[in-house]
């Protein structure tokens, strides 16, 4: 789940930050620690009297990614914040506009949340406006987080459909600080044109680390001539990136076309359905299960997902309108 | 304490007032039993009964003076464990205020053994799971449940194919069964909590002819149950049949008007709404009943996942009947019948999953 | 465009075309929240209350009526021009209204019955949705409007929220309220579950059916509705009538209407 995989429209990558705020923490040295990972159900958050009332949240930071994209950090005015897996979410509310559920994409120094938001609808535009010292309600962290643990020993593919990188960064962050423990790590991503890829440093940053990272994109800007890459889909990139099929863990985020068919693609090489892991997104309203908007057959994906094994849920995705 | 015999409700009526329980029961209004704030016996619908059929409900004289002589009204426990809507907060820049939950106290007199059951299954829905509901709890609590065992099956019932009545066994205060000739009730307490009020009231030792006869009672109305089903295997059947063409058929006759799911009384699925005050710009947010059967429920981007009907129809059935095992470790349908009586078109779960045989 | 008035108030404007000022004077009925109403935007143009006409441009415009003579197709597209955010009220605007019926009829026909000059009448074959000439940005349904939901508009368009008005059948409504069905409980004809709902339920709550005065819901299956609504008795004509009230040629009333219509003409064929 992005929770606004939507792909966008945006025209311009405006890196960088915007002045005068504090820029998020890019792994210059080693990436800040993420809190230990372990399969199964998450950890979730102290019970609080209410779970549907968020906590107040200020704005530390806002660094626009593209045109229609920013990404946010998030402190708590009170208190402090429960830590985060990789692949979590939480749900975040714009007083008097509404609430979605985001990916959580990062973790500030002071422990808060990162959140790379884009503009698709009323309550993600009125999140993207938020400046530096204004309140977002912030509930959470639900959900499951990627299966850390059992990719342990063997290759690596991340793959990401545009946005779905958001999600999927804490969890190479993670693979990046225990980096001996896994074999090769691969990332392959795709996005609508040049212009919509996002961390577009960060992945540079990846690459000197070592990983394999390679960009695809839908279309080629025709106003951009700088584009050499592949055109295509992400699943094209596949045959571009090393790994043992019999060996190797993969991680999906995108939409949901995208995930079925790089799922399909890693499956019919040899990877073992269950050593895929999909990020699926619904419609949420409350990320506690009380509600019941985000079932997918018998799970409920705010406390059976957002991550799912795709070998349990293959059947399920198969099935339309479902 | 032992079943005793009762004669008249009114003792337990102004028990439970002076205890500050609101007495809800059964009234007749607009040619409906409805449950609604009675202050004596007198305002029990003596004498009527209801005829129940597929998008059908007639109520009528039945030619004796029984108080509870219908089966399950459109109006469930729901209603007073989940209210159609409620406040979640107000927030206005960095603070948030959580108005105070409404948790009257509710005495239920007459709810029915099916209804007990989806109180049950409402309890492993909102305190079962990993974030139990501190409003539904509350309300739960100050519930006193007065069963009535169900004497005349309505023409939709089926909760001896679900297992889950005609008589109540648990989840009751107190549970009574209403016989004739004389005019008496045969009450049972359920735990302390009733039984307390039990010996209060003026009463005697039930005689083994009472009990037999609230045996018979019971045993009769299981053998005029309206509907169906065969639940063998039903989990499996049901989940196995995403593809069945029965869904299309379903659907042309299926309006997704969501009356269904509003009469469940274990339907649970809600929406939050967002308001802001006019005067000071106060955000705040409500949630409010929903329902499977809308467009709105599952859009992601601007489109629903379930846009047809067929599989609007599908999740509600599968969901029932199959995936709340998954969910819930229990069936989500407790065969109450409302479903069948209050669709405008008479659609008849029992019938639906026949034919997906 | 930058429209905002005064101490950067947003500025409203009502604009009235072909209908009878019902759902405008739903604005004016807000007594209670009106003030409030006022303080936040500045009512810039309201003739129904008052006699300036404000110069735009306007950040919100509330649009009542539908389009029906030559004059007014020039006006809604000068609206649309001076307006940032244009909201159409009530089934007129939404629909075309009560007037659309003119739509199945020769409306040269009704002038020359109704008026003794009818050459000094210039108006339109059809009566159309203001939809049908500019884009709208959200459409308020009803005939009138609920006052609540269009409190809820002006509340949604200062917050920058969609405003909550759910497109789901009227029975949702119906039930949260506490009504027993009509239809099932006393056989009365009922357009509920085919009609979006906004009302509160009204009518069910004095043990009426509903009139489908706030148009078809998200996903109105008016066929099978039709026949339960033959079963508890209405005829043909009934039928077609039902469906050609306020929202009569909103598309899936339209085809329900023409369907029941058709198979009038065929049982009058039919007949001897």
């Amino acid at each position: 789940m992005t929770a606004q995989a939507v792909p966008g429209t945006a025209s311009q990558a405006v890196p960088g930050t915007v002045p005068g705020t504090v820029p998020e923490t890019v792994p210059e040295t080693v990436p800040p620690p993420w809190p230990q990972t372990r399969p199964g159900p998450a950890p979730e958050p102290a019970p609080r009297a209410r779970p549907m009332t968020p906590a107040p949240y200020r704005v530390r930071s806002r660094r626009p990614d593209r045109a229609d994209t920013v990404t946010l950090s998030l402190e708590p005015v009170r208190g402090r914040c429960a830590p985060a897996l990789p692949g979590q979410f939480t749900m975040l509310y714009a007083a008097g506009v509404g609430e979605v559920p985001m990916s959580v994409s990062g973790r500030t120094r002071h422990g808060g949340y990162v959140h790379t938001v884009r503009a698709v609808g009323a309550v993600s535009e009125a999140l993207c406006a938020k400046r530096p010292g204004e309140i977002i309600g912030v509930r959470g962290p639900f959900g499951t987080a990627w299966d850390l643990a059992a990719a342990e020993g063997l290759d690596v593919v991340v793959a990401a459909g545009g946005l779905g990188i958001a999600p999927l960064r804490p969890l190479v962050r993670e693979l990046l600080r225990r980096r001996s423990g896994y074999g090769r790590i691969s990332v392959i991503m795709g996005t609508r044109t040049p212009a919509t890829l996002v961390y577009a440093r960060e992945l540079a940053h990846w690459r000197e680390y070592g990983l394999d990272v390679q960009v695809t994109v839908d279309h080629p800007d025709p106003a951009d001539a700088g584009w050499t890459g592949p055109v295509g889909l992400v699943t094209r990139l596949i045959d571009r990136v090393v790994f043992q099929p019999r060996s190797t863990f993969a991680y999906v985020c995108g939409p949901e076309p995208m995930m079925r068919a790089t799922a399909a693609e890693l499956t019919r090489r040899g990877v073992a359905p269950e050593r895929v892991e999909l990020s699926i997104e619904r419609n949420m309203k409350c990320g506690i299960g009380w509600c019941g908007h985000c079932q997918l057959g018998p799970l409920m994906l705010c406390l059976d997902g957002p991550v799912v094994n795709y070998g349990r849920v293959a059947h399920l995705l198969a099935v339309r309108e479902l | 304490m032992d079943a005793v015999v009762i004669r008249s409700l009114d003792p337990l009526i102004g028990e439970l007032r002076s205890r500050g329980y609101t007495v809800v029961g059964p009234v007749s209004r607009d040619e409906v039993i409805r449950m609604s704030e009675i202050d004596a016996e007198s305002d029990l619908p003596a004498g009527l009964t209801d005829e129940q059929a597929p998008g059908r409900y007639r109520l009528g004289p039945a030619g004796d003076g029984m108080f509870f002589g219908f089966a399950a009204s459109p109006d469930s426990a729901k209603r007073f464990t989940q209210p159609p809507s409620r406040t979640l907060f107000r927030m206005h820049g960095e603070t948030v205020e959580e108005p105070e939950e409404p948790a009257p106290k509710v005495a239920l007199l007459g709810i029915r053994a099916c209804d007990l059951a989806a109180l049950a299954v409402q309890d492993r829905v909102f305190l079962g799971g990993r974030h139990p509901d501190p409003g539904y709890r509350r309300r739960r609590e100050n519930l006193f449940l007065v069963a009535v065992n169900c004497a005349v099956p309505g023409g939709t019932c089926f909760c001896v194919s679900m297992g889950t009545g005609p008589r109540a066994t648990s989840g009751y205060d107190l549970a009574l069964t209403e016989l004739a000739g004389p005019h008496r009730f045969v009450a049972e307490a359920g735990g302390e909590r009733g039984a307390e009020i039990l010996r209060l009231l003026p009463h005697d030792p039930a005689t083994e002819a009472d009990l037999h006869a609230a045996r018979e009672v019971s045993r009769c109305a299981a053998e005029h149950m309206g509907r169906s089903v065969d639940t063998d295997g039903i989990k499996e059947r049901v989940a196995s049949a995403p593809e069945s063409p029965q869904w299309q058929e379903v659907a042309s006759r299926c309006l997704t008007c969501a009356n269904c799911t509003m009469v469940c009384p274990t339907c649970f699925c809600t929406t939050v709404e967002d308001f802001t005050d006019l005067g000071d710009g106060t955000a705040g947010r409500t949630e409010r009943w929903d329902s499977c059967f809308t467009l709105g429920f599952t859009e992601v981007g601007g489109a629903p996942v379930r846009g047809s009907g067929a599989a609007r129809y599908r999740q509600w059935l599968t969901h029932k009947f199959s995936t709340w095992f998954d969910q819930f470790g229990t069936s989500g349908c407790i065969g109450c019948g409302r479903c069948i009586t209050w669709c405008p078109v008479g659609i008849d779960v029992t019938e639906e999953l026949a034919k997906l045989r | 465009m930058g429209a905002t008035g005064r101490d950067g108030v947003p500025r409203l404007a009502v604009w009235k075309f072909a209908s009878c000022d019902g759902c405008q004077l739903t604005l004016l009925d807000c007594e209670d929240e009106l003030l409030s109403v006022a303080a936040r935007v500045e009512i810039a143009y309201f003739l129904e209350a008052s006699s300036a006409a404000g110069p735009g441009p306007y950040d919100l415009s509330l649009v009542e009526g539908s389009i029906s003579t030559p004059d007014d197709l020039e006006r809604i597209r000068h609206v649309r021009r001076v307006s940032r955010r244009l909201v159409t009220i009530g089934a007129c605007a939404t629909a075309g209204g009560i007037q659309a019926l003119r739509d199945f009829a020769d409306v040269r026909e009704f002038a020359s019955v109704v008026y003794a000059r009818p050459e000094y009448v210039a108006t339109l074959d059809r009566s159309t949705p203001i939809s049908a000439h500019v884009p709208v940005d959200f459409e308020l349904r009803g005939c009138p409007i609920d006052r609540r939901q269009l409190l809820e508009v002006v509340a949604a368009f200062l917050a920058g929220r969609r405003p909550v008005v759910p497109p789901h059948s009227v029975c949702v409504e119906c039930k949260a309220r506490g009504n027993p069905c009509v239809m099932v409980a006393h056989g009365t004809p009922c357009l509920g579950p085919v009609t979006q709902a906004g009302c509160g339920a009204l009518c069910p709550a004095f043990n009426r059916g509903c009139y489908g005065c706030f148009g078809p819901m998200e996903s109105p299956n008016a066929r099978a509705l039709n026949r339960q609504l033959r079963e508890l008795g209405m005829s043909t004509p009934e039928l077609v009538r039902v469906y050609r009230t306020f929202n009569a040629t909103d598309e899936p009333f339209l085809r329900a209407g023409d369907a029941a219509a058709d198979e009038a003409a065929r049982e009058a064929g039919d007949a001897p």
